[in-house]
């Protein structure tokens, strides 16, 4: 296994991956009860829901979410961006407890701690396996990391 | 958010093998889409050197005409499915941090199968960590 070093930009894309994931979530969950109860019946309902500034909000931040693991997984390995994704959790918890003044009980702080431990664990390691022979050959043009 | 359904929900909480079968059917569609859609990304390349060629059109259009990647998507939205069809039988508190818990180490053993990813110690005790912090945090 190659060692590669993430520059800065890549970091950042990974961070957006444990962020907007949580953050999003809490927009939709924000959004959708601030809205009044909508039956299978009424579809339509739904769609007007799009609408509205806080799911809007979660739409945009759940694809950028996306846009953003796509991106992490064309250059690092799958084992290597799952973790960040669970990283999530500790930020939402964080914000809960800080933000929102939520307490937090013994079993989630070591919840927080064994993921923080476990992230830390894989982030100092290579983020990408390398394999003898190229898959495809835009893979060629992958050995210079763009800044 | 409150969408009624008429469905009549199973007796998935009194039967054991049941409530398994759904976290196990959320834990290994969702692996196969993760999986599917990673192997989509490595074949495409590295979209960061495809949007300095091709800009950013080109690096969405090399995804989207990936046929592996809409497999990968097609099994997700499956994951997601038959997460709202056990969340409508079995209890929230379970069902999510088993699947997310679970999950991370099914990808773990997918990553090191399908995808010939180098999970060495670090990854493996990483993954441990992450399922064990995300089943306490989420319980």
């Amino acid at each position: 296994m190659a060692h590669h070093t993430l520059s800065p930009r890549r970091y950042l894309i990974l961070g957006l991956v444990a962020v907007c994931a949580p953050l999003g979530d809490s927009c939709l969950s924000r959004g959708m009860t601030t809205i009044p109860a909508i039956s299978l019946a009424h579809p339509s309902a739904l769609i007007a829901a799009v609408f509205t500034p806080w799911i809007a909000a979660g739409i945009a931040l759940l694809i950028s979410f996306f846009a953003s693991y796509l991106s992490a997984l064309s250059w690092a390995d799958l084992t290597f961006v799952l973790p960040a994704t669970a990283f999530g959790n500790v930020i939402v918890a964080f914000l809960s407890r800080f933000w929102l003044h939520e307490a937090i009980s013994i079993e989630r702080w070591a919840g927080i701690v064994l993921i923080t431990l476990g992230v830390g664990f894989v982030a100092q390691g290579p983020s990408l396996t390398q394999h003898p022979a190229p898959v495809h050959e835009e893979r060629a043009a992958t050995e210079v990391e763009p800044r | 958010m409150t969408i009624s359904l008429s469905a009549t929900p199973l007796a998935a909480v009194q039967n054991p093998w049941l409530a398994t079968a759904m976290i196990a059917a959320v834990v290994l569609l969702s692996t196969t889409g993760e999986v599917l859609t990673a192997a989509a990304m490595k074949s495409i390349g590295d979209l960061d050197v495809i949007r300095a060629r091709s800009g950013l059109k080109g690096a969405i259009r090399a995804v989207i005409t990936c046929p592996l990647f809409f497999a990968g998507v097609f099994f997700l939205a499956l994951a997601f499915f038959s997460l709202l069809l056990a969340l409508n039988h079995l209890n929230l508190s379970l069902v999510a941090p088993a699947s997310a818990s679970l999950t991370l180490v099914t990808n773990a053993i997918a990553g090191k199968i399908f995808l010939k990813e180098n999970v060495d110690r670090r990854r493996w005790a990483s993954a441990v960590l992450v399922c064990i912090g995300v089943y306490l945090l989420a319980h």
